[in-house]
C-alpha cells in the first residue's frame, strides 16, 4: 500500500516536474519574443488547473497516508497555489493574464517562480524516490524478494565480491 | 574610411600646411597674424575641416592622427598647441562662418538678406562680438531678446533651422559662406570633409565675398563668435575670455580670428583643452568646433525657425516670421546669383564639393523636389511663399499640414520640424538651442556654472556631431574629462539656483510660478539640446539619469518616460528611403545620436554595435550631395517620419474602416444621443480620414442586434434584425460594410432617417456583448475602427453585467471596491480585436452606473479611447451635449493611424518595467495598438538593470509603425538622449517634476485596482515624503524643522495633493464609481499636457486683462495673464476668474464683480442679470471682450480636445465644481495644502 501511495506521488512529481520545465520553456519564449503574450497566457492557463490539482493531490495522499513530513512540505506549495489561483481578479483571463505579464515584472516573477517550483519537484522526486523504494523494500517479504531477484541479485552481488 | 578618409586627408595635408603658417605669424606679432589672420581663417577652414572629417570619419583617433600629420610644420609644443588651436579655431570658424551670417547682419546691417529674423541671432552675434564671449552670456541674450517661452522654444526650433538659414543664407549670395555654412552647418555632418576643403576654397570666398563685403565679415565675426562659444564650451571661461577678446581685436580688424587663434592666450587655452584631450584631441575639438559651429547655426536657424515658427510665436518671433520670409524669397533670387559664384568655388574645390555646393543653392530654392525633405521645406513653404512651389510636390502627404493644428506645441514641433525641414540636414543637429535650455533650466547659473555646463554639454555635444559616444568610449580620456567637469557642475551645485537652491515650502508660499511650467531642458551639449526631441512628445522623468539603480533607489522618485507619439505636428520630416537604416542587432533606426566612425560605418548609439551605412544614404537627396551620411534628415531630426516599404508589412496596408455601434434602447433615445451623433457624422462624412477604399458601417441593437444593408444600388437602407444574441452571426456579410464614396446617398438616408427610428420603443434591454461580437466578426477581415455608444448597463446576452456600485460607499473613506472588471469578457474581446487590428472606442453616455470599470477593457486593451459623459441628456444637460458635439467632431476628423504597433527601445542598461496606457503589450517591447490616434499618451516605467557607468548618455526611441488612412505604411521615429548622472544632487537637479506626477498617477492607477485605493493613496504620500526626506539626507546644511525642497521639486507636495484630490483618488467626497472609474482611465491615456491641466488646473484672474506681456498669435493679441494659485484666497468678490482644467474651462463671477466686465465681456447689464447657467461667451465689440475671447480662444485651440466653457456665478449650484478644484484649500476630506506640508514633515521626521 505504501508503495502504491509513492508509486502514485513520483508518477505525479514526474509529470509535475514536466509541467513546470513547460512552463520555463514557454515563460522563456515569451521573453525572447517568439510567442506572444496572448498565446502565452493561453497556453499556461490552460495547464494551471491541472498543476494545481497534481500539486494538491500528493499532500492529501500523504496526509492520508499519515507522512507527516512529506505532508508538512507539501502543504505550503500547495498552499500557494490554491491561494494564487483564488486570487485571480474577476476580470483576468487566469493566473496568466497576456494584458500584465509584462507589467511589473511578472514574467520574471512567473520565471523565478517556475524555476523554484521545478527545484522542488525535483527534490520531491527524489524524496518519493528513496521512499518508494524504502516501502517496496518495506512491503515485500524476504521470499517475494528471492522471486524477484532482488535479493538473489545483491548476493550474488555479494559473492563475487 | 578608406575612400572618404583618403579624399580628406589630402585637405588635412594642406591644412596642416597652412597652420604651420599660423603658427608662426601668431608668434611673429599682431600685425603679421592679421594678415595671416585672414589667409589663415580661409586656409584653416579648410584643414581645420578637413581634420573635422576626418576626426569624424575616424572619431577622434582620426583627429589625432591627422593632426599630428597634417600639423607636422608645428613641431614645437607651441605649434602643437598652435595647430591645435588652429584647429580648434577652425571648427569655430566654421562654426562661425555659419553665425557670421548673423553677426553679418548685425554688424553689416546686411540685414535685408538676414532680415530682421535674424534680429535675435543679431543680438546673440553681438553679445560675443562684445563679450569675451562667454556663451552663457550669448545664450542670455538670446533669451532676454526673447522672454516669452514660446520664443524660447523658437530658439529650440530655430537652431533646427539653422539649416534653413544656412541654406538661405547660402542661396543669398553669401555664396562662399553658403558653402561655409553648408559645411559648417553640416559640420556636424561635416564629415563631409569635401564641404570644408571648399572652405579653403573659402578664400577665394573670401575674394568673393569681398565684392559681397559684408558676407565676407560675417563670417570672420562669426569665427570669433565660434572662438567664444568654444571657450565658453571650455572651462576656462577666462582664458577663453581673453582669448576672445584677442579675437575680438583681431576681429575688429577684420575678424581674422585665426590670427588671434595662434594667440598664446587661445593657445593656452586651447593647449589644456587639447592636453586634456590630446587622446581625445579630436573630439575636444571637434565638439568646441560643432558647439561654436552649431551656436552659429543656432543663431541663424533662429531666424529661420521664427519665421517658421509664427503661429505660436510671440510678437517680437512673429515679426521675425515674416522677416524670414522675405529672406527665403531673398535667398532663391540670391541663390539664382550665386550659383555663378558657387560654381566659381566648385571649380576650385573638390568635384565632390561641387556638388554640395550646387546642392547648398539649390536647397533653399527647394525648386528641384528633394522628395523627403521637401515636406519640411513646404511646412516653411507654407510660411514663405517663394518655398511652396516646390515643397509640395515632393511631400508625400499632405497629412501633416493638414494635421498641423495651431497648438502652440504643435507649432513649436512645427518649427522644428519646419527648421529642420527647410534646412534638413544642417538645421536638426542646431534645432534646440543652447539658449532655451539655458535660460529655462539655469537661468541664474553663474558664468562659470554655464561654462561648466557647456563643458559637459560640448561632449555630449559631440554625439549630435555624430560621435560623442564613439568618441567618449574610444577615449578613456573624454569620459574622464566628462566626469571632471560634472564633478566641476557639482561643486558649482550652489550655483545651480534654478533647479537644486533650496526650498522651504513652508515658508515660501508662493511657489507656483506666474508663467505655465515648462519642461526642464536636460544638461546636455547645446548641440543635442538642439537635435534633442520635442518636450510635447517625449519626456522623462529624470533628465539626468541616474547611473545605477542604486542610485535611482536613493533618490527615491520614479524613472519613465511620457510619451505622446502621434501627436499633431504642422511639420515633420517626411523621408522615403527604399531602405531605412537601422542598426543590425538592436534595429534602432539611425537618429541624430548616433556617431559616424567615418564615412562608412556608424555605430549604434543604443547597443553600441558599428554598423554600416548603406550606399544610398550616402547621397542626401536634400542637398544633393555625396559622402555625407550625417547631413541626411534622419540624422538631423529626433523626430523623422519614414514611408515604409512593403517589408515592413504583413499584409497590405488596410483601408480606413469604421463601424458605428449605437445603442438605441429606450434609454439612448430617451438621452437622445443618437441625433447628436447622427448629425455630427452627417457634418463630417467627408472629412472622415481615408481615401477612396473606405468603408463604413452601422449596427443598432437593444435587446436584438440591428444590421443596416448599404449596399449600393439599393433605393434605401435595409436594416437586418438579428434575435438569437446567443449565437450572433452575420445576415450578409458583404454588404454591411460598405465604401463610403459609393453608398454615401444611403448612408446619409439611414443618418437622417436613424434618430427617428426609434422613437417609440419599448425595449429596454441592452445586449451590448453580441453587438460587439458581431461588430468584432465584421471588422476581422479588414481590421479598423469601432466606435461603440453606449447608455447604460449591458443586460442582455454575454457580457451582462451587473450593478455593483453602492450609492450609500461613495464617499467611503475606507475601501472603494469594483475598480476593475467584472468579467473577463471585454478584455478577450478587446485582445480578440486587437489581434484583427480593430480598435473599440468607447462613448459611454449614461445617467446611471453602468460599470465603466468593466466595459473600459473593450477599449483599454484594444488601443481605443474613452469619453463618458454622465448624465448626458440632450435636452437637460445641454453643455454634456455640446461637449458631445465637439468631441465628435474632432474624434471624426483627428488623423488616425491603423494596424500600428510601437517599439520602445533604450540604451543597454535601461529596460522598461511597466507600460501605461491603451494597447497591448505584445513582446517585453512591443505595443500593439489597433488604431493610433493623435490625442494619445502613453508612459513607461523604466529601471536601470546594468549600471550606466561606462557611457554619458542614454538615449530612447520609441518607433510607431503604422497604417495612414491613405494606405500609406509609415513609421513615426522619436529619440530622446539624456545625460547620465553619479551623484545624487545631479539627479534632483534634473527632476521633471510634471512628469513625474503623471507617472506617478499612471502607477497609482495600477495600485488601486491591483492593491486598493487607500493603498495608492498612501504610496502617493510616500513619494513625497520618500523623496523629500532623500534630498534633506544630501544636503548637507539640513534644517530638521524646515521642509526643504530642490528647486525642481517645489511643486511636487502640491501637484502630489492635487493628486489626492481627483476624482480618482479622492475619499471621502461623495464620487460616483464610473467618475472614479472614468478618471482613472484618463490618468492612464491621457497626454502629458492635457493630464496636467486636469490635475492642476490653471488658473487666471481675467477682469483685467491687459496687453502687458501679451504674445501675438495668427494676427490676434492673446494677453498673458499670471498664473494664480489655486486657492480661494486668491478669489475676490471683485474679480472674474478663468480655470482651464483640461476638457472643461469655468469662469467664476465673483458678486461684486465689475459691472463693466459684465457688461462688456458677458453682454448683461449687471450681475444679477446674469443668467446662472452660460456656456458662451458673446462676441461684443469691446476691448474687453476681445481681449477675454482671444485669450479664451487661445486656450482652447491649444488642445486637441474642445473644452466646454462654464460661467459660474458666485451663488449658483455649479460653483462647487469650481471649488473642486482649488487643490490649496482644505476641504471636509482632505488636507489644506499647509497642512499636508505639515503632514509631510511630520512623517518625514519620523
Amino acid at each position: 500500500m505504501e508503495a502504491v501511495v509513492f508509486i502514485f506521488s513520483l508518477i505525479d512529481g514526474c509529470a509535475l516536474i514536466f509541467l513546470s520545465v513547460y512552463f520555463i520553456i514557454t515563460l522563456s519564449d515569451l521573453e525572447c519574443d517568439y510567442i506572444n503574450a496572448r498565446s502565452c497566457c493561453s497556453k499556461l492557463n490552460k495547464w494551471v488547473v491541472p498543476k494545481l490539482t497534481g500539486h494538491t493531490i500528493v499532500p492529501i495522499l500523504m496526509l492520508i497516508s499519515l507522512h507527516w513530513f512529506i505532508f508538512l512540505l507539501n502543504l505550503p506549495v500547495a498552499t500557494w497555489n490554491i491561494y494564487q489561483f483564488i486570487m485571480v481578479p474577476s476580470g483576468n483571463m487566469g493566473v496568466f493574464d497576456p494584458t500584465e505579464i509584462h507589467n511589473q515584472g511578472q514574467l520574471k516573477t512567473h520565471m523565478k517562480e517556475a524555476m523554484i517550483k521545478l527545484g522542488f519537484h525535483l527534490l520531491c522526486f527524489f524524496m518519493y524516490l528513496y521512499s518508494m523504494i524504502l516501502a517496496l523494500i518495506n512491503d515485500l517479504t524476504w521470499k517475494e524478494m528471492l522471486k524477484l531477484g532482488v535479493l538473489h541479485y545483491s548476493e550474488q552481488l555479494r559473492s563475487q565480491k | 574610411m578608406s575612400a572618404p578618409a583618403g579624399a580628406p586627408h589630402p585637405h588635412a595635408a594642406a591644412s596642416a600646411r597652412i597652420p604651420p603658417r599660423l603658427g608662426a605669424p601668431a608668434p611673429a606679432g599682431p600685425g603679421p597674424r592679421y594678415q595671416n589672420g585672414p589667409a589663415q581663417n580661409q586656409m584653416q577652414f579648410p584643414p581645420g575641416y578637413g581634420l573635422h572629417p576626418q576626426g569624424y570619419g575616424v572619431p577622434s583617433g582620426l583627429y589625432s592622427q591627422g593632426p599630428g600629420k597634417s600639423t607636422p610644420l608645428p613641431l614645437e609644443s607651441q605649434y602643437g598647441t598652435d595647430y591645435y588651436s588652429g584647429h580648434y579655431t577652425v571648427p569655430t570658424q566654421n562654426v562661425t562662418l555659419a553665425p557670421g551670417p548673423s553677426t553679418m547682419n548685425m554688424q553689416l546691417g546686411s540685414q535685408q538678406v538676414y532680415g530682421r529674423g535674424p534680429l535675435a541671432p543679431q543680438t546673440v552675434g553681438s553679445t560675443p562680438g562684445s563679450f569675451p564671449g562667454s556663451v552663457a552670456s550669448s545664450a542670455s541674450h538670446l533669451h532676454t531678446g526673447r522672454p516669452q517661452p514660446y520664443s524660447s522654444f523658437d530658439n529650440h526650433y530655430n537652431s533646427p533651422v539653422i539649416p534653413s538659414a544656412n541654406s538661405s543664407i547660402a542661396s543669398q549670395g553669401f555664396p562662399l559662406t553658403s558653402g561655409h555654412y553648408a559645411m559648417s552647418t553640416a559640420s556636424g555632418a561635416v564629415y563631409p570633409s569635401v564641404s570644408y576643403p571648399s572652405v579653403p576654397a573659402g578664400d577665394p570666398y573670401g575674394q568673393v565675398f569681398t565684392s559681397q563685403s559684408t558676407s565676407v565679415i560675417t563670417q570672420f565675426k562669426e569665427n570669433s563668435f565660434p572662438g567664444q562659444n568654444t571657450a565658453i564650451s571650455h572651462p576656462q571661461q577666462q582664458q577663453q575670455q581673453q582669448q576672445q577678446q584677442q579675437q575680438q581685436q583681431q576681429q575688429s580688424p577684420m575678424g581674422y580670428n585665426t590670427s588671434s587663434w595662434a594667440t598664446p592666450g587661445l593657445q593656452s587655452t586651447q593647449d589644456n583643452l587639447t592636453q586634456n584631450h590630446i587622446g581625445s584631441l579630436a573630439t575636444v575639438g571637434n565638439p568646441s568646433s560643432a558647439d561654436s559651429s552649431s551656436c552659429p547655426g543656432k543663431q541663424n536657424i533662429q531666424l529661420p525657425k521664427t519665421s517658421s515658427a509664427p503661429p505660436t510665436v510671440s510678437s517680437g518671433s512673429v515679426s521675425a516670421r515674416k522677416q524670414p520670409t522675405t529672406d527665403q524669397a531673398t535667398n532663391p533670387v540670391v541663390s539664382g546669383i550665386q550659383p555663378p559664384e558657387l560654381l566659381l568655388q566648385e571649380g576650385m574645390q573638390y568635384g565632390g564639393y561641387v556638388n554640395n555646393q550646387a546642392s547648398s543653392a539649390p536647397t533653399p530654392s527647394s525648386s528641384t523636389s528633394d522628395d523627403e525633405e521637401e515636406e519640411e521645406e513646404d511646412e516653411e513653404a507654407a510660411i514663405d511663399s517663394s518655398s511652396t512651389t516646390s515643397s509640395a510636390s515632393p511631400v508625400p502627404n499632405s497629412f501633416d499640414v493638414l494635421e498641423g493644428g495651431t497648438y502652440p506645441g504643435e507649432t513649436m514641433d512645427t518649427l522644428s520640424s519646419s527648421t529642420s525641414s527647410p534646412a534638413p540636414a544642417l538645421s536638426v543637429p542646431q534645432a534646440t538651442k543652447p539658449a532655451k535650455p539655458f535660460g529655462y533650466g539655469y537661468p541664474t547659473l553663474q558664468p562659470g556654472y554655464q561654462n561648466v555646463g557647456l563643458g559637459s554639454g560640448t561632449q555630449p555635444s559631440n554625439p549630435a556631431y555624430s560621435g560623442f559616444q564613439q568618441y567618449a568610449q574610444q577615449y578613456p580620456g573624454m569620459n574622464q574629462l566628462s566626469s571632471s567637469l560634472s564633478g566641476l557642475s557639482l561643486q558649482h551645485s550652489s550655483q545651480q539656483p534654478e533647479s537644486l537652491r533650496p526650498v522651504n515650502l513652508t515658508q515660501d508660499r508662493n511657489i507656483l510660478p506666474v508663467t505655465p511650467v515648462l519642461a526642464p531642458v536636460p544638461n546636455l551639449s547645446s548641440d543635442l539640446k538642439k537635435l534633442n526631441c520635442n518636450p510635447h512628445s517625449f519626456r522623462c522623468t529624470l533628465t539626468n539619469i541616474p547611473q545605477t539603480q542604486a542610485l535611482l533607489n536613493k533618490a527615491k522618485l520614479p524613472l519613465g518616460l511620457l510619451l505622446h507619439p502621434f501627436r499633431d505636428l504642422t511639420q515633420l520630416p517626411v523621408i522615403t528611403s527604399s531602405t531605412i537604416v537601422r542598426c543590425r542587432s538592436c534595429r534602432t533606426y539611425i537618429n541624430p545620436f548616433v556617431s559616424f566612425i567615418d564615412q562608412r560605418r556608424w555605430k549604434c548609439n543604443l547597443c553600441y554595435r558599428v554598423n554600416d551605412v548603406p550606399e544610398e544614404f550616402m547621397y542626401n537627396p536634400l542637398i544633393r550631395s555625396y559622402g555625407e551620411p550625417h547631413k541626411r534628415p534622419e540624422v538631423q531630426n529626433s523626430t523623422v517620419e519614414f514611408i515604409a516599404s512593403s517589408d515592413y508589412m504583413l499584409r497590405p496596408p488596410q483601408p480606413a474602416v469604421y463601424l458605428f455601434v449605437l445603442d438605441v434602447s429606450h434609454n439612448a433615445v430617451e438621452a437622445g444621443y443618437l441625433t447628436i451623433v447622427c448629425q455630427s457624422l452627417l457634418e463630417n462624412l467627408d472629412k472622415l480620414p481615408g481615401d477612396s477604399r473606405t468603408r463604413i458601417g452601422f449596427i443598432t441593437f437593444d435587446s436584438t442586434v440591428h444590421f443596416y444593408n448599404l449596399q449600393e444600388g439599393l433605393s434605401q437602407p435595409q436594416m437586418l434584425i438579428v434575435s438569437d444574441i446567443d449565437d450572433i452571426f452575420l445576415p450578409t456579410p458583404d454588404s454591411l460594410l460598405v465604401n463610403l464614396h459609393e453608398s454615401k446617398e444611403l448612408i446619409k438616408d439611414l443618418l437622417n432617417a436613424l434618430p427617428n427610428m426609434f422613437t417609440y420603443t419599448r425595449e429596454t434591454h441592452s445586449a451590448l456583448g453580441p453587438a460587439l461580437q458581431a461588430a468584432f466578426k465584421l471588422m476581422s477581415p479588414t481590421g479598423g475602427r469601432v466606435s461603440v455608444f453606449q447608455t447604460q448597463l449591458p443586460s442582455l446576452g454575454a457580457g451582462l453585467l451587473q450593478s455593483r456600485e453602492d450609492p450609500n460607499q461613495r464617499s467611503s473613506t475606507k475601501v472603494v471596491q469594483h475598480l476593475g472588471p467584472a468579467t473577463d469578457f471585454y478584455k478577450k474581446l478587446a485582445l480578440d480585436c486587437s489581434g484583427q487590428q480593430t480598435a473599440v472606442d468607447l462613448f459611454l453616455l449614461s445617467s446611471q452606473y453602468s460599470d465603466l470599470a468593466s466595459l473600459a477593457c473593450m477599449s483599454k486593451y484594444s488601443a481605443g479611447c474613452i469619453y463618458y459623459y454622465p448624465s448626458f441628456h440632450h435636452t437637460h444637460n445641454p453643455s454634456q451635449a455640446e461637449k458631445l458635439q465637439k468631441d465628435l467632431k474632432r474624434y471624426l476628423t483627428r488623423k488616425i493611424g491603423f494596424e500600428a504597433v510601437m517599439r520602445i527601445r533604450c540604451t543597454k542598461g535601461l529596460s522598461i518595467h511597466t507600460f501605461h496606457g491603451n494597447f497591448f503589450v505584445r513582446s517585453t517591447d512591443l505595443l500593439s495598438l489597433a488604431n493610433i490616434n493623435p490625442d494619445a499618451g502613453f508612459a513607461v516605467q523604466m529601471s536601470i538593470e546594468e549600471n550606466l557607468t561606462d557611457t554619458s548618455l542614454v538615449c530612447f526611441q520609441t518607433a510607431l509603425l503604422y497604417t495612414s488612412s491613405k494606405g500609406e505604411r509609415r513609421i513615426r521615429v522619436h529619440t530622446l538622449c539624456l545625460p547620465v548622472v553619479s551623484s545624487l544632487a545631479d539627479v534632483y537637479a534634473g527632476v521633471d517634476v510634471q512628469a513625474a506626477i503623471c507617472l506617478l498617477a499612471n502607477m497609482a492607477v495600477d495600485r488601486s485596482i491591483s492593491s486598493s485605493l487607500s493603498d495608492a493613496r498612501d504610496a502617493l504620500v510616500n513619494a513625497v515624503v520618500d523623496s523629500l526626506s532623500a534630498y534633506s539626507q544630501t544636503s548637507s546644511n539640513s534644517q530638521q524643522s524646515a521642509l526643504i525642497a530642490p528647486t525642481s521639486l517645489k511643486l511636487f507636495p502640491l501637484y502630489v495633493l492635487a493628486l489626492l484630490k481627483q476624482k480618482a483618488f479622492r475619499t471621502g467626497t461623495s464620487t460616483r464609481l464610473d467618475d472614479r472609474v472614468f478618471a482613472m482611465c484618463q490618468m492612464k491615456c491621457q497626454p502629458l499636457i492635457h493630464l496636467m491641466k486636469i490635475i492642476h488646473p490653471n488658473l487666471y484672474r481675467i477682469d483685467k486683462l491687459t496687453d502687458e506681456g501679451a504674445i501675438h498669435v495668427n494676427d490676434r493679441i492673446v494677453p498673458q495673464p499670471p498664473l494664480q494659485k489655486l486657492s480661494a484666497e486668491k478669489l475676490t468678490r471683485e474679480g472674474a476668474f478663468l480655470m482651464d482644467a483640461g476638457s472643461v474651462i469655468y469662469i467664476w463671477i465673483g458678486k461684486s464683480c465689475d459691472n463693466n466686465f459684465i457688461k462688456d465681456v458677458l453682454g448683461y447689464p449687471d450681475y444679477a442679470s446674469v443668467p446662472p447657467k452660460l456656456t458662451h461667451l458673446p462676441e461684443l465689440d469691446t476691448l474687453y471682450s476681445e481681449r477675454t475671447r482671444s485669450f479664451l480662444s487661445w486656450l482652447i485651440d491649444n488642445r486637441p480636445l474642445s473644452p466646454v466653457l462654464h460661467v459660474i456665478k458666485d451663488e449658483s449650484p455649479a460653483k462647487t465644481d469650481f471649488f473642486q478644484h482649488l487643490v490649496e484649500d482644505r476641504t471636509e476630506a482632505a488636507f489644506s495644502y499647509y497642512e499636508f506640508l505639515l503632514h509631510v514633515q511630520q512623517q518625514i521626521c519620523k
